[in-house]
């Protein structure tokens, strides 16, 4: 903290207000604590491991010192014990000459020393067979250390056994200052390599943020950057922006949506509002009356009609209508609308042609199926007439059972919808505009659109060379179940 | 004809209320289901209209509980809920049949006439007169002044359900529900057309028209004299 402090309040004065505000941004960040954890945790390790390796191999050390003095002494005692002093005082002597670590002093405590390669008894030992350690003047000059043994010989003699331990205490006081290098690098390393971290990736949340606050602020078209690394921060930019991208789409659907509802429901709206002020005014009083009530009262049936339909369509995306469904013949259905539709078919100039291959089991709601067929036969009627003078005026109904799904489908030889209008046509009030002057919802399609998906199918607009042929596709029932509920 | 009339709604209830006695009927107001329940028990009804939601008791288990109680009154289910399931349940519960608010005044009158008209005992008949059209429902001929009428089964349906309810309103909508028994808004006169091709088998040509167009509302089939 102190060392960040120190950078925080660093050269600039007149930046570290902002600045400041920004490395407290880093130091919170999760990133950051998460490495200063790690680091702390990495350094906690290393020093146990060098603490133990430390010790162990302080203790080993430790034991063989101890062993090979035991031993000396031992022989030492030994010769004593046999020869008397003077095979000592050789004994002691021979060793003396040695350029080994060992260390011996024989003589009388205070008096001449006999034998040895230490110069003078050192002071600090005690007497006994636990011995200690003590300093000595090295040969080059300097004090080393050395642990040994003292012990009293018979007139005052002592007998010293010592062992050169200052390598060993090299050894160790180099294992611990490694460790701290080491820890002090681990820690200005970790700081750094935390600090880096965090900005980076704060940065690139910010950037997130940056995106999140523009789309808040009502710019749907705002897009996460994405670096092309790949990494997970990419892969999580790339499904935010697949998702804004959904969004802005369902969201444009919906302005349009509203806006066509705003506009084809107003101009109704305005009818009716004429109809009624066009009775008040007329003067021919009670029958002209009569007759904008009448009026007034049908255009306001249409509306009905139409927030039914768009209440329909709502609840069948929500998925509301669920029962009275039951498994029947796609054909069956198709002949009945059929049926119902071909007086006025044929008042229309069409001939309308149902061809049923088989059973077609479905699982479907019936009256639903049956007003998504309406639906279409009527939109077969109003559209086709108009592009085919002259030519072929016959719709055709066709219902064919496949491997997975059951196809009904209408197909008319009017002029067809452009491709690129197909998805159009079937969103609510969708018209194509030069339908708009046409009577009807506009719901139509979209109402057929969302009966298949509740029934977990779909729609789909295609060619009919020529004319539009619209093919609801809805899953295939298993036709045992036929009439069953 | 007495009715009852079981909603909560006030505005609903008063525009039904005068839209039946203007056609002449008695109307019993019940603004909840526990009284529209002791109502219904004391009986005296040709028809109830009862609404789905009230307060007190859903209409519906006022339904069940008569029903249960054998009470065989026609009963004709008000609702702002108007997809099929909606109309399944409600059916289901013993309603006799189904309408969605908001609602034509002549649409409900012509429901409720036509429920209190299949209580009564020439709903068995096999035989359908309306001056000299003759419907046999056994045979499935038809004949107008003795002459023999011949009609597609749809059309005789059509035909048929008309004349079970003679001197009566039927809108388009219960046409479509009761002879083609769909439910659901067609945008464009489907059954007109219907209505007017059975015109040209049955009155054309015959002096007399028997089936009349009700402005506004839908069609009635009706001895001239």
């Amino acid at each position: 903290m102190r060392l960040v402090e120190a950078v925080a309040s660093g050269p600039s004065p007149g930046r570290a207000a902002a600045s400041s505000t920004g490395w407290a941004r880093l130091l919170r960040s999760a990133v950051f604590r998460a490495v200063m954890l790690a680091v702390a945790l990495l350094g906690l390790a290393a020093a146990g491991i060098v603490a133990a390796i430390g010790w162990s191999a302080g203790r080993d050390l430790v034991t063989a010192t101890e062993r090979v003095i035991a031993q000396d002494l031992g022989q030492l005692r030994q010769i004593h014990r046999s020869g008397g002093p003077d095979a000592l005082t050789s004994a002691v002597a021979e060793r003396s000459r040695s350029d080994g670590p060992m260390l011996f002093f024989l003589g009388p405590r205070s008096g001449q020393k006999r034998a040895g390669n230490l110069a003078a008894l050192p002071a600090s030992l005690a007497s006994g067979d636990a011995g200690g350690t003590f300093a000595y003047p090295a040969r080059g000059g300097g004090s080393r250390s050395a642990a040994g043994v003292l012990i009293e010989l018979d007139g005052g003699v002592v007998l010293v056994v010592a062992h050169d331990i200052e390598e060993q205490r090299g050894l160790l006081s180099a294992l611990r200052r490694g460790l701290i290098w080491g820890l002090g690098a681990l820690s200005v390393l970790g700081l750094g390599a935390g600090l880096l971290l965090a900005r980076h990736i704060l940065g690139r949340i910010d950037a997130i943020s940056a995106t999140a606050g523009a789309i808040m602020a009502g710019d749907l078209s705002g897009r996460v950057s994405v670096r092309g690394t790949d990494d997970e921060l990419d892969r999580l930019s790339g499904e935010l922006n697949a998702m804004l991208a959904r969004i802005e789409q369902l969201m444009a659907g919906l302005r349009e949506v509203s806006d066509n509802i705003a506009h084809d429901l107003k101009t109704p709206l305005n009818r009716l509002r004429n109809t009624a002020e066009a009775a008040l005014a007329d003067t021919r009083g009670g029958p002209a009356w009569r007759e904008g009530l009448e009026q007034t009262i049908a255009g306001a049936d249409e509306l009905i009609k139409t927030f039914n339909a768009l209440l329909l369509i709502a609840r069948l995306e929500a998925g509301a209508v669920d029962g009275a469904s039951a498994v029947l013949d796609a054909g069956e259905v198709a002949a009945e609308v059929a049926d119902l539709y071909e007086p006025s078919a044929e008042d229309a100039g069409f001939s309308l042609e149902v061809d049923a291959g088989g059973p077609a089991p479905v699982r479907a709601n019936r009256h639903l199926l049956a007003q998504a067929l309406a639906n279409l036969i009527e939109n077969a009627i109003k559209y086709s007439g108009a592009g085919a003078a002259g030519g072929p005026r016959d719709i055709s109904i066709r219902v064919r059972a496949l491997e997975a799904t059951v196809e009904l489908s209408v197909g008319d030889r009017g002029p067809g919808i452009a491709p690129e209008h197909r998805e159009r046509a079937l969103r609510r009030f969708g018209r194509l505009d030069d339908s708009r002057t046409l009577p009807g919802t506009g719901l139509g399609l979209s109402l057929v659109a969302a009966v298949a998906r509740m029934h977990g199918g779909s729609l789909r607009l295609d060619d009919n060379r020529p004319g539009l042929l619209v093919v609801l596709s809805l899953p295939r029932a298993i036709s045992s179940e036929m009439g069953r509920s | 004809m007495r009715v009852l009339v079981i909603e909560d709604d006030r505005e609903i209830a008063h525009f039904v209320e005068r839209g039946l006695r203007e056609s002449g009927h008695g109307v019993e107001i019940a603004g909840d289901g526990h009284a529209g329940l002791e109502a219904a028990r004391a009986g005296g009804f040709d028809v109830l209209i009862v609404d789905r939601m009230l307060p007190g008791r859903d209409g519906l288990s006022v339904i069940q509980t008569l029903r249960t109680e054998g009470h065989r009154t026609p009963v004709l289910i008000l609702s702002a809920l108007g997809e099929v399931d909606d109309r399944v349940k409600g059916l289901k519960a013993g309603g006799d049949d189904y309408l969605t608010k908001p609602f034509a005044l002549t649409e409900l009158l012509a429901r409720v006439e036509a429920l209190a008209r299949r209580a009564a005992p020439e709903e068995g008949a096999t035989r359908y007169v309306v001056g000299d059209l003759v419907l046999d429902r056994l045979t499935h001929k038809v004949t107008r002044g003795g002459e023999t009428v011949p009609l597609q089964p749809r059309e005789f349906r059509l035909l048929e359900y008309l004349m079970r309810n003679a001197g009566q309103v039927v809108t388009r909508t219960m046409l479509l529900e009761n002879v083609w028994d769909y439910h659901f808004d067609p945008q464009t006169n489907v059954i007109d057309v219907h209505v007017s091709r059975l015109r040209g088998k049955i009155d054309k040509g015959f002096g007399e028209p028997l089936i009349h167009t009700v402005r506004g509302t839908g069609y009635m089939i009706r001895d001239g004299n």
